[in-house]
């Protein structure tokens, strides 16, 4: 396996957490809602994930335990804001700090525990009767492709989930009607109100897929990333999914650039490192967290691109006069 | 006769005694209305009478207490502006409901039930707005348009769901003389087809012109059905505010000897300072002493851009663009222009104006901590909270601000007094300088007739006064120039006495400023 080969798979497992927290908060965002919990409902997932994983014995039921784990914790966050509209960013994070807390208690049993890993796509098809084996032949001996093959072919499930959600959502977003409606509650709710949309229901929606999507971001790290359980393994990666939604721009095909941007920084200052450059390895692990403050800073600069894209309800609690 | 046989048909929408209370307020108390097919109904009443109220039960945005609602003689419940929408009411609101990030066909498209594509609504959108003369490009961004044009596509909308009834909530209010003409030739042939319009407006003479019938409401009761073809303006006046509103007093300034320049704004630019913003464009006026100028145009054309270079909200990076009694003050704060004598209170009263969850006394101290610092701290800067109560009670006193308690909080305040307030607060200073944005919005009669003459008597004084304001009649009324202005432009300002309102609304609409100019003089 060439080098180059081998540093391209890592970014995009790097990535994929990043992405899958950050696409599904892009989401809650253009409906309105800010919800800072991402770091928390990703340790939430990370770790029941893991535990059922643990504990049956298949990764599969232990995704959908993540997934589930994350909808639960962020149904706890709509209801706080949205149903009592209470403050979001408080919310948001209490909930982060609650979700770090949980975690820990939850996976205390867990610690060095021998993880279960998620089998690559072709090993998992392969698993279904009469047409797996052939397709999983052919995945096989496309993963051969020099490169590029075996990170487009041979990668976990989840990767594909990822990549298939970008798509998915700008679809959605900008080409259905129910996307349209997500969009002008997160424009201006009091004028969705006035026209009869359920400005509750919808924005419940979204901070549900939100969940959804940040408690699978934690599935992929304790099931596939590093196969195993560690205290506050999501390591401040929510916030960068928040911070890259912006630097996306709440645009989700950027954020597919994002993601895979700041996934080669975190895994060059890695080989950067094993080079021995002579840089303090302290500095290098602050790399990406660098990275993200200058992309900041820099998308903030262009005031116009912000404005125009910003949900202009953003953080604000919608409580209808009746 | 045959009228009458029509007749037989039960009234379009009819309330019997609906009533909606908040609280210890009786927001509506009893309505009865009837809206009869074919008929363009007024309904009129000062800020507060309940308008907004009631049309907020009629399509359904705010449920009754009591009461019922007939819809084609028969009792309907409507929960929800959905509902109201598929039994055919159709609204245009007066604060416009629309989504600035998206595409004016994006908005049509959402307030429709039918799940059509966008394009396709677009289309009907252009052969629409085509037919009713309300041209409106579909695929343009809402927060690039004009308020006139954004009007017409909530218009559109709104007939694109084909109702028997149009809510129009003060419709005339963001328009030019020239563009409200327009819109009511469309609401005539709406009338022609058949189609009901219940019209709120507190524009007198425009209801006379247009409705069949009107109803007045104050305090939440209906005070008197009638034809308004039948009533005066004085009359109809009458009946809304309950007593005759006191006419302005004013003494022209004497034309020829020029007396001191107190405000000089010299060719004034700026960059839009937001996507949604206007620039401002080599602005020039000057305001002497003794005179009132006013600067009319359609709301966002500028006046805040300007208003916020004025004030100091926003630095200029030449300080000689603004001069304040001949210093030049470009580059000063706030506070550093209020020293100089100046005195600004901006359009918005809640948040901008004034500081809503504080007492009046506390934003007494908020806009006068420099300027009388003094009077209200001692010399190591605590506050002195008697002479601040007591200034603040001699401004409400003065301005007749009428109140629950003594010093209660300014949003408890109703708009009208809270402005009052606001305003006697910077004329308690007797500033040689004072530039107001909207003196009067949504103020009712009484009090924008008491904010006005108070502006008349400061002028009179030997101050400047310089007032913006999308009220015409209130810059015939009170102003000695009336300057117009148009995106970021602004005209050259014309003696009140020669000015028409024609020529202002031709300015309004953006001609020529030479032109209209022209057209005055004649």
């Amino acid at each position: 396996m060439l080098i180059a080969e081998s540093i391209l798979l890592t970014i995009a497992t790097a990535a994929t957490p990043l992405l899958l927290a950050a696409i599904g908060e892009l989401v809650v965002e253009r409906s309105g809602v800010l919800n800072l919990g991402v770091e928390g409902m990703m340790v939430m997932g990370a770790v029941c994930g893991f535990a059922a994983a643990a504990l049956t014995g298949s990764p599969w039921i232990g995704m959908l335990a993540a997934i589930l784990a994350g909808v639960l914790f962020s149904l706890l966050f709509g209801f706080l804001t949205l149903t009592i509209a209470t403050n979001q960013v408080a919310t948001g994070l209490s909930l982060t700090l609650l979700g770090l807390g949980l975690s820990s208690m939850i996976g205390e049993a867990f610690v060095g525990s021998p993880g279960v890993k998620l089998p690559t796509l072709a090993n998992g098809i392969a698993e279904i009767p009469l047409v797996g084996q052939p397709v999983a032949g052919l995945l096989d001996l496309l993963a051969g492709i020099p490169l590029i093959g075996r990170v487009l072919f041979a990668q976990d499930p989840i990767f594909y989930i990822s990549i298939a959600l970008v798509i998915g959502v700008t679809w959605f977003l900008f080409h259905t009607r129910a996307g349209l409606v997500l969009r002008s509650v997160g424009d201006n709710h009091a004028s969705a109100h006035a026209l009869g949309t359920n400005v509750i229901g919808i924005r419940y929606l979204a901070v549900m897929f939100g969940g959804a999507c940040a408690g699978l971001a934690g599935g992929h790290l304790s099931l596939v990333y590093t196969p195993q359980w560690v205290e506050n393994m999501t390591a401040g990666r929510g916030w960068i999914a928040l911070a890259l939604v912006v630097f996306a721009s709440w645009r989700p095909l950027r954020l597919l650039a994002g993601a895979y941007l700041f996934g080669a920084v975190s895994i060059g200052q890695l080989h950067a490192q094993a080079l021995g450059l002579g840089i303090p390895s302290q500095l290098l692990s602050s790399l990406p967290y660098l990275a993200t403050v200058l992309v900041l800073v820099l998308i903030s600069r262009n005031r116009r691109l912000t404005m125009m894209n910003t949900p202009a309800s953003l953080g604000q609690p919608f409580v209808p006069d009746r | 006769m045959v009228q009458q046989s029509a007749d037989v048909r039960p009234a379009l929408l009819e309330t019997r005694g609906l009533t909606k209370v908040f609280g210890k307020l009786t927001a509506c108390d009893g309505i009865d209305l009837t809206i009869r097919r074919g008929e363009i109904h007024a309904l009129l009443g000062e800020n507060g009478a309940g308008k907004s109220t009631l049309v907020k039960m009629l399509f359904g945005s705010l449920e009754p207490n009591a009461g019922e609602i007939l819809w084609d003689g028969r009792p309907s419940r409507i929960p929800s502006p959905g509902e109201a929408r598929k039994l055919g009411i159709g609204m245009v609101f007066q604060h416009f409901s629309l989504f600035e990030a998206l595409t004016a066909a994006e908005n049509i498209a959402l307030s429709l039930a039918e799940k059509v594509p966008v394009s396709t609504i677009a289309e009907r959108a252009r052969a629409l707005s085509e037919a009713y003369g309300l041209p409106v490009d579909p695929s343009m961004m809402v927060g690039d348009l004009s308020v006139g044009e954004r009007q017409r596509i909530e218009i559109i909308r709104c007939l694109l769901q084909e109702p028997q009834l149009i809510i129009l909530d003060e419709p005339t209010s963001v328009l030019t003389p020239q563009e409200a003409d327009r819109l009511f030739e469309t609401l005539e042939r709406l009338r022609a087809e058949g189609k009901s319009i219940l019209y709120i407006s507190h524009r007198l003479d425009e209801v006379k012109r247009l409705c069949d019938a009107a109803t007045v409401l104050r305090h939440g009761k209906v005070v008197a059905h009638c034809n308004p073809r039948d009533e005066t303006a004085a009359s109809l006046a009458r009946m809304m505010v309950g007593n005759a509103v006191q006419a302005v007093t004013r003494t022209p300034v004497a034309a020829g000897a020029k007396a001191e320049a107190l405000l000089e704004i010299r060719d004034l630019s700026r960059p839009p300072a937001t996507p949604f913003s206007i620039p401002l464009r080599d602005v020039d006026l000057t305001v002497h002493a003794g005179e009132i100028v006013g600067i009319a145009g359609v709301a966002g054309n500028g006046q805040s851009e300007l208003f916020e270079a004025v004030s100091g909200e926003a630095l200029q990076r030449d300080a000689s663009t603004i001069r304040i009694r001949g210093r030049d003050a470009g580059r000063l704060s706030i506070s550093g222009r209020r020293l100089l004598g100046a005195a600004f209170v901006p359009e918005e009263r809640l948040g901008h104006g004034a500081a809503p969850g504080m007492r009046l006394s506390e934003n007494l101290l908020l806009s006068r901590h420099r300027t009388d610092r003094r009077a209200f701290f001692s010399r190591l800067g605590v506050v002195f909270s008697g002479a601040v109560r007591k200034a603040s009670q001699r401004i409400a006193t003065d301005m007749d601000v009428r109140k629950s308690a003594t010093d209660p909080e300014a949003a408890a305040l109703s708009g009208g007094n809270l402005q009052k307030f606001i305003i006697g607060r910077e004329l308690d200073r007797q500033p040689s300088v004072i530039v107001v944005n909207q003196p009067t919005w949504g103020v009712d009669a009484g009090a924008a007739a008491r904010i006005r003459q108070a502006l008349v008597e400061l002028a009179r004084a030997g101050s400047a006064v310089l007032v913006i304001s999308q009220d015409l009649d209130e810059l015939f009324e009170i102003a000695d120039f009336i300057a117009v202005m148009h995106d970021g432009r602004l005209s050259k300002p014309m003696p009140t006495a020669e000015a028409t309102s024609e020529a202002i609304g031709l300015l309004m609409g953006g001609a020529e400023p030479g032109h209209a100019a022209h057209e005055a003089a004649a």
